[in-house]
């Protein structure tokens, strides 16, 4: 953290920064040194905050309407969308909301991916990072059930079921997630209380996701260390407050057009009719943002192997950080890594693709081929790469490459150098 | 303190003390962890009673036990004997067809695919049985695993006949 020798200017503001020093986190925030050449791809953290605090607010809203019962939540939902004063505007929020909150924070771990903000000294972040990615898609599960329709009522049968996976002790696991021999009330009763509780909890990750980030700074587009404060940083307020703004009202652009054009495109038809145990509706997909782990799961023939396949394929990306050996950080720098990247992007794309096909016939050759992939760009490429890569010259500074005209080590020139010219 | 290796009294104390600490808070959380667990009134509904007078022969009812499917298929002559002819070397999962029914007629086991829980269609699939069409797996008209994911072959509940028309499941 940069220096706390900040005092308030009025007398009462310094007698209560004396006992609770709260003015200097609100002057640490604003005068937090940001490397000035952040693009927008940094912008996805402000996004995610506000996403977050869209779904709490909205979900908060929701509950007071919503009955978790297995006979009443499909059709207090309805009421909802029907009766409520601005129900429906307010659901279409929420469920679109996941939808976004999703978006943004795939774009925001593709931007670490691509310019090494995982690496030293940033592996805390990226590890919280991954615990609060998990925990999303725990909520957004949780949360797709509460409307007790088919799609939530036979998605919550598959997800739990992976627990029986589990030898030995399996069975009764997933009975005891239950609290019965099927998915039924109280399944639905403790899904409502964890999906409630759940936001909050990545909310304290949040906070410490972002008191990680201040302890050694930001990472940038050429991802070298930067002295801050210095020329090459800008304060945080107003200069990265405002950019931040713009993108989001970008952002929102987006999300209205969901909420308010195509607000059912990303979910699933068969939600709207009521949750049957006799009936499994004949194709059961996940929401989009879970695609690429459903297929993984599907293309291992085995069930336990299957269960394991799709867990390690999230756990692997905590252990990243170790796993690419390369010092340097932006794939800017990197002209093999950047190709592979690429790859990956592709990779995963496809692997959403097939995830909502039938798993059968070229799908599933696919997907194989796709999972492996997967699991060889984090175990066996990047180890390598790292040790044969040739990398470009780093840049001295982050004004370097503007000033100096190209990317080519030379070092920063002087202020007479400029009065020369 | 000449023997620095002996155990002094500071230590068991720390010791013992821990050990009743963990215990102690392992008996409180278990309340909370076993209240998750199937209560009284989901375990009241552990039997169910089915007439099965009108199903005619080739034709399968479903019910509802315990919150699950279970399907009661009166078998055809033609289903029992294709059954009874596969070997168990082609198995999966190897039973026999007359372990797994009490009256070859009558195939009663559960319809939840023991891959992950979906309920499989009828007369679907490349082996006249059922077909799960969340993930692909084939079952055969002894309800047997034989192509695609799921591990077992569809679990057999404990049930009975009570008289010529009436089956008790559970």
């Amino acid at each position: 953290m940069s220096e706390h020798n900040y005092q308030p200017k009025s007398k009462f503001g310094k007698w209560f920064n004396d006992r609770l020093p709260l003015l200097t986190l609100a002057n640490h925030l604003t005068d937090y040194p940001t490397p000035k050449n952040l693009n927008y791809w940094w912008t996805f953290g402000g996004i995610l905050t506000f996403c977050l605090i869209t779904q709490i607010i909205t979900g908060l809203v929701l509950a007071m309407h919503y009955i978790a019962h297995a006979d009443l939540a499909f059709s207090s939902v309805e009421h909802i969308m029907r009766d409520v004063n601005y129900g429906w505007l307010i659901r279409y929020i929420h469920a679109n909301g996941a939808s976004m909150f999703f978006l943004a924070v795939y774009i925001h771990i593709f931007r670490s991916l691509f310019y090494g903000s995982y690496k030293a000294p940033r592996e805390i972040i990226w590890i919280l990072g991954i615990m609060i990615y998990l925990l999303m898609m725990a909520a957004a599960f949780m949360g797709y059930v509460l409307p007790w329709g088919q799609m939530s009522f036979w998605g919550a049968t598959v997800i739990t079921n992976l627990f029986s996976a589990i030898p030995l002790v399996g069975e009764s696991i997933t009975t005891w997630l239950w609290g019965g021999y099927s998915v039924d009330n109280p399944t639905l009763t403790r899904f409502f209380t964890l999906h409630y509780l759940i936001p909050f909890l990545i909310l304290g990750l949040v906070v410490l996701h972002i008191w990680a980030l201040h302890v050694p700074g930001n990472n940038n587009p050429i991802g070298i260390d930067i002295k801050k404060p210095s020329k090459d940083t800008v304060s945080f307020h107003p200069y990265i407050v405002v950019k931040d703004l713009f993108a989001l009202l970008l952002f929102l652009i987006l999300f209205a057009f969901f909420v308010f054009y195509s607000p059912n495109v990303l979910g699933h038809a068969d939600n709207y009719i009521e949750a049957n145990p006799l009936v499994t509706p004949a194709h059961i997909v996940p929401e989009w943002y879970l695609l690429p782990f459903y297929a993984i799961l599907r293309s291992i023939p085995d069930k336990l192997m299957g269960v394991i396949a799709m867990l390690s394929a999230i756990l692997i990306l905590a252990a990243l950080p170790w796993l690419d050996t390369s010092k340097i950080r932006s794939a800017v720098f990197r002209p093999l890594y950047k190709q592979f990247y690429w790859i990956l992007v592709l990779d995963v794309l496809i692997l959403g693709y097939v995830g909502a096909m039938p798993a059968e016939g070229l799908y599933l050759l696919i997907a194989r081929i796709g999972t492996a992939y997967y699991f060889a760009h984090f175990l066996i490429i990047l180890p390598i790469l790292g040790k044969v890569e040739k990398t470009l010259p780093l840049p001295m500074s982050i004004s370097e490459p503007i000033l100096g005209g190209s990317l080519n080590a030379e070092p920063a020139r002087s202020k007479e150098d400029f009065q020369k010219l | 303190m000449s023997d620095q290796k002996k155990v002094n009294r500071r230590d068991f104390i720390y010791t013992a003390s821990t050990v009743v600490g963990v215990v102690g808070v392992g008996a409180a959380a278990w309340p909370l962890i076993d209240q998750m667990n199937p209560d009284a009134s989901v375990k009241a509904l552990a039997t169910t009673e089915v007439d099965v007078s009108l199903v005619k022969p080739g034709q399968s009812i479903t019910v509802l036990w315990r919150g699950k499917p279970v399907f009661i298929k009166r078998r055809t002559e033609n289903e029992i004997n294709e059954a009874k002819a596969v070997s168990l070397t082609e198995l999966k999962h190897p039973e026999k067809d007359e372990d797994r029914v009490s009256n070859p007629e009558w195939l009663v086991m559960l319809g939840v695919c023991t891959h992950l829980g979906c309920v499989p269609l009828a007369d679907k699939g490349d082996y006249n049985g059922w077909f799960c069409p969340c993930h692909g797996s084939h079952y055969d008209t002894s309800g047997r695993i034989r192509k695609g994911p799921a591990p077992t072959n569809l679990e057999i509940p404990k049930y009975e006949f009570v008289n010529n028309n009436t089956i008790k499941i559970g």
